[in-house]
């Protein structure tokens, strides 16, 4: 019964067997996210539908334009990419968690799968989970603008993927830490929501007094709001309200990948929380 | 004699953070195609040593090769030769068992279609097939264990470690879970097995080795260690009361009611001057048994004895 022919050693089998298992992560977390959409796909998209409402509609009537737009699409890709952000990092953490407190991530772990790809499994089903919810957010959006033209699609994209990526990885270091399901909250609750709402979500940095726009460069959601804005509203917003350089902001944003990934990989290699 | 060693462990240690030392310098070797007992009382380190072997535990010192291949050099190539049933279920307790027989293959790097033909035939052979949709949390506890002796099996592992699969099973189960356990070990696969179960590995194990607060007290072949066993206690279930003044020169013997005899047998001694002595005496014999597992006496022994020890830790 024992099988010698998986007991090749060439890299190109081993390459194979990595990609099998990345994709087994990948289809077993695409196939979560869709089995439980009440959970994973339906509160995030009402969230952002009354954050249109009561900012938009609501507030935004009295605010008027910002940088030359109205203000209700001034707002619209902060929405999208606070979407984006809590999705991808509550996907992967409460996923994550989920399978250390089950235990069944021991399966993964007794495998032979190299820990990179379990981390970009993982990370798969959070960039899927992210996408989707960004593009229906995009979609509600439509119902509360009269017009929304993209300025890039490309750009647009390309800041929501790797934004997504980024916050994935983030996810999974909670996860790997996380002891209790309290710890899975502690970080979207306590950093990534201030985070987030000081990172320029409803109003330009450049609004704000110093030392405070000073200090909000330091917050990177800041990068990933102004990238995605500059995105959509580049060739209408007034360009003094754009935060950051694009050029900047996607090195910031993926020098944060590759130190997370880095960080993750070191920490799955030590069985940092995982190993005993 | 096969000088392929499935498993050689050398100078294994484990001290955990808190600074409990789990394993002192362990040192095991399983040759191929061997079935294996890792016996040892509760905290003695058994299962640190598997959780080691299968990269679920960081070791502090020591090595382990599989199949020649050291785990430290090639994890993956180790991780792919070793099948684990753990003492805990350990599976998604609401996907069904074809989706986490088919996942476990997956991450080993089996292709759909094997994973798929891997899935059926294992889940068949542990009577699950006709379960494989139903949510694992609702099949019975006996049920759960040969899902995850089938998910174990799937990639076809050269060595498969099972760490208590039978406990809290019931007796009929647990006879066809040896059953099946002796089936895989003759197909070719090495088996490691820890159990609680004294009886079981009496039965299944061809070498057994004891680990007692982090050390191997004894490693050697089943009828060597059981032939330390110095005194054997036998129990007569007799056809009528027992005359008064039963007379059995040079064996201890006690009555534990009116026909039942209880006779403790020295290893040198023979059981058949036993049975003439009784036959004089007009006493007839219906059924005989050990009072208790034979292995279970020595483990005790041996354990007890290894208490006196001085301990480093």
């Amino acid at each position: 019964m024992p099988s010698d022919t998986l007991i090749d050693a060439s890299l190109s089998s081993r390459l194979r067997s990595n990609r099998i298992g990345f994709q087994t992560i990948m289809i077993k977390e695409v196939t979560r996210l869709l089995r439980i959409w009440p959970q994973t796909i339906v509160p995030p998209v009402i969230t952002t539908t009354l954050y249109f409402i009561i900012f938009g509609k609501v507030i935004g009537s009295r605010v008027g334009e910002m940088g030359g737009v109205p203000y209700m699409q001034f707002i619209v890709p902060g929405l999208v990419m606070m979407s984006v952000i809590n999705s991808s990092y509550q996907n992967v953490v409460s996923s994550f968690f989920s399978s250390k407190f089950q235990r069944d991530v021991e399966e993964i772990l007794i495998s032979p799968m190299h820990n990179a790809a379990i981390l970009l499994g993982y990370m798969a089903g959070g960039i899927a989970r992210a996408m989707v919810i960004g593009t229906i957010v995009l979609l509600v959006s439509l119902l509360f603008v009269d017009t929304l033209s993209i300025y890039s699609v490309p750009i647009t994209f390309s800041v929501a993927l790797l934004t997504a990526t980024l916050f994935s990885i983030a996810g999974f270091i909670n996860a790997m830490l996380a002891r209790k399901f309290d710890d899975v909250a502690i970080v979207p609750t306590f950093v990534l929501t201030p985070l987030t709402y000081l990172g320029g979500v409803f109003y330009s940095i450049t609004l704000l007094p110093q030392p405070w726009e000073t200090i909000s460069r330091f917050n990177p959601i800041v990068y990933m709001v102004s990238a995605f804005r500059s995105g959509i509203l580049k060739d209408r917003l007034d360009p003094a309200m754009i935060d950051m350089n694009l050029g900047f902001a996607f090195a910031v944003i993926v020098l944060f990948i590759v130190g997370l990934f880095s960080l993750t990989l070191w920490m799955l290699n030590r069985g940092i929380g995982l190993r005993t | 004699m096969n000088s392929v060693k499935a498993l050689e462990i050398n100078n294994l240690s484990k001290t955990y953070r808190d600074g409990t030392v789990a394993l002192r310098g362990i040192d095991l070797v399983v040759e191929e195609g061997e079935f294996f007992g890792l016996l040892g009382p509760n905290g003695a380190g058994k299962s640190t040593t598997i959780g080691i072997m299968t990269s679920l535990v960081n070791k502090t010192g020591g090595t382990i090769r599989c199949f020649g291949v050291d785990l430290d050099e090639d994890p993956a190539r180790v991780k792919r030769q070793i099948g684990l049933v753990p003492q805990e279920f350990n599976f998604n307790q609401f996907e069904p068992p074809e989706q986490i027989v088919m996942q476990q293959a997956g991450y080993y790097g089996l292709p759909r279609s094997v994973a798929g033909q891997r899935t059926e035939k294992y889940l068949r052979k542990m009577g699950l097939w006709d379960k494989r949709a139903t949510s694992a949390r609702m099949l019975s506890g006996g049920m759960k264990r040969r899902l995850m002796i089938a998910r174990a099996l799937v990639h076809e592992p050269k060595l498969l470690i099972l760490d208590e699969p039978t406990a809290g099973v019931d007796i009929e189960l647990r006879r066809a879970t040896w059953s099946l356990l002796e089936e895989i070990n003759a197909e070719g696969t090495t088996v490691i097995l820890t159990t609680h179960y004294l009886e079981e590995a009496e039965s299944l194990c061809r070498r057994i080795a004891i680990i007692d607060r982090g050390r191997v007290i004894e490693n050697t072949d089943k009828k060597s260690l059981l032939s330390k066993l110095n005194i054997e206690t036998f129990i007569f279930d007799l056809q009528s009361a027992a005359p008064a003044g039963l007379l059995l020169g040079g064996y201890t013997h006690r009555l534990t009611d009116s026909t039942t005899l209880e006779i403790d047998v020295l290893k040198e001694h023979s059981l058949n001057a036993v049975f003439e002595m009784l036959t004089t005496q007009d006493v007839n014999v219906m059924s005989m048994r050990n009072k208790a597992n034979r292995l279970e006496e020595l483990f005790v022994e041996m354990v007890e004895a290894n208490e006196g020890q001085p301990s480093d830790g």
